[in-house]
């Protein structure tokens, strides 16, 4: 029964994040073929995606790393690139609270933005379930081993994407159907007005810090909203 | 430094970042302001990543009603807001873009 129970749990992970890799896809096959095309080697571009394994950080580092910038700038580079997880740990933090450390260390190298926005919409719809870490296990597992795979058939076979490429527009699309259904409140649809209109304000900000400053600001005008009485 | 180590310690920190909250959490006691907040972090970082998308072109501002992104983006909104299904988003958002670029591209 228990055994069931997490089954259902891990496939309904794997179900629920199937249609971002279509948007996701595409994007590993070009990341192979540009860190190839940045001089590096085979191995070297599939160890970011499995070491790194960040899409934006890594399409930034491989293009520092063909134009031969220090490794140091290249790191601080990844870790302001990366910082938006942050907010993502602290996000999913409280619904896998208790677990054992393995499942901590396995889940926290899983939180990418893909596998984060499937699994968090799934816990605030759903509310408690003793085996929910085993959604977040199906949903990350399944986009990990789409991007590993993308990665070497990009590194391998290359990839001919024409510029206006439509597929990538799957992402937001996916990204619009897990927020506007939990717009619920003032709060809420102020959040995420206020952090798109940063965000559009800060497009040219360097490394996403426009995205982070967007989603801060996004967050305090939520806060600041639902504390005055209506 | 070698490609090698830069490519390890960029995952460690990165690694690290999305450790973090994950792991402090069952050890610190956070204030009450900061749990209030999670509650806005998937809509706020996801709004703020999908606007952007929509409104621009090549990494430049594009709002403007010629831009089929923008307009399919909408499209899109409105679906996810009537249905609550993503796959029926996807598949009208996709429609919607393909369309607007074969009817912007004759205008």
């Amino acid at each position: 029964m228990i055994a069931k129970n997490r089954e259902r749990e891990f496939w309904n992970g794997v179900r629920d994040e199937a249609p971002i890799l279509l948007g996701v896809v595409p994007f590993g096959l070009l990341f192979g073929a540009l860190a190839i095309s940045a001089h590096l080697s085979s191995l070297a571009a599939q160890a970011m995606s499995s070491i790194i394994f960040a899409g934006s950080a890594q399409f930034i580092a491989a293009q520092l790393i063909g134009t031969g910038t220090s490794g140091l700038v290249i790191l601080m580079v990844v870790f302001v690139v990366n910082l938006r997880h942050a907010l993502y740990s602290a996000s999913v933090a409280p619904f896998i609270k208790g677990l054992n450390t393995t499942w901590k260390l396995l889940l926290a190298y899983l939180l990418t933005d893909e596998a984060y926005a499937v699994t968090i919409t799934h816990y605030n719809r759903e509310g408690d379930s003793p085996d929910r870490h085993w959604y977040f296990l199906g949903a990350g597992l399944t986009l990990w081993s789409s991007w590993q795979l993308s990665t070497a058939i990009g590194i391998f076979i290359g990839a001919q994407i024409p510029p206006n490429w439509p597929l990538g527009f799957i992402l937001p699309l996916t990204f619009i159907a897990l927020v506007v259904p939990a717009l619920k409140d003032r709060a809420g649809v102020a959040a995420a007005l206020v952090a798109g209109l940063v965000g559009l304000v800060a497009i040219n900000f360097p490394y996403k810090t426009g995205l982070l400053a967007a989603a801060l600001i996004g967050i305090l005008t939520g806060m600041l909203i639902e504390r005055k009485p209506e | 430094m070698s490609i090698w180590i830069t490519i390890f310690i960029a995952g460690l920190l990165t690694f690290a970042t999305r450790l973090s909250f994950i792991f402090l959490l069952d050890r610190i006691k956070v204030p009450e302001w900061f749990r209030r907040g999670l509650r806005f972090v998937p809509v706020a970082v996801l709004s703020a990543i999908i606007l952007p998308e929509l409104t621009s072109s090549n990494g430049a501002l594009f709002l403007s009603w010629r831009n089929p992104q923008l307009l399919a983006g909408i499209v899109a909104i409105l679906v996810a807001w009537k249905t609550k299904n993503v796959i029926l988003t996807i598949i009208a958002g996709m429609a919607a873009l393909l369309i607007f670029q074969a009817l912007l591209g004759l205008i």
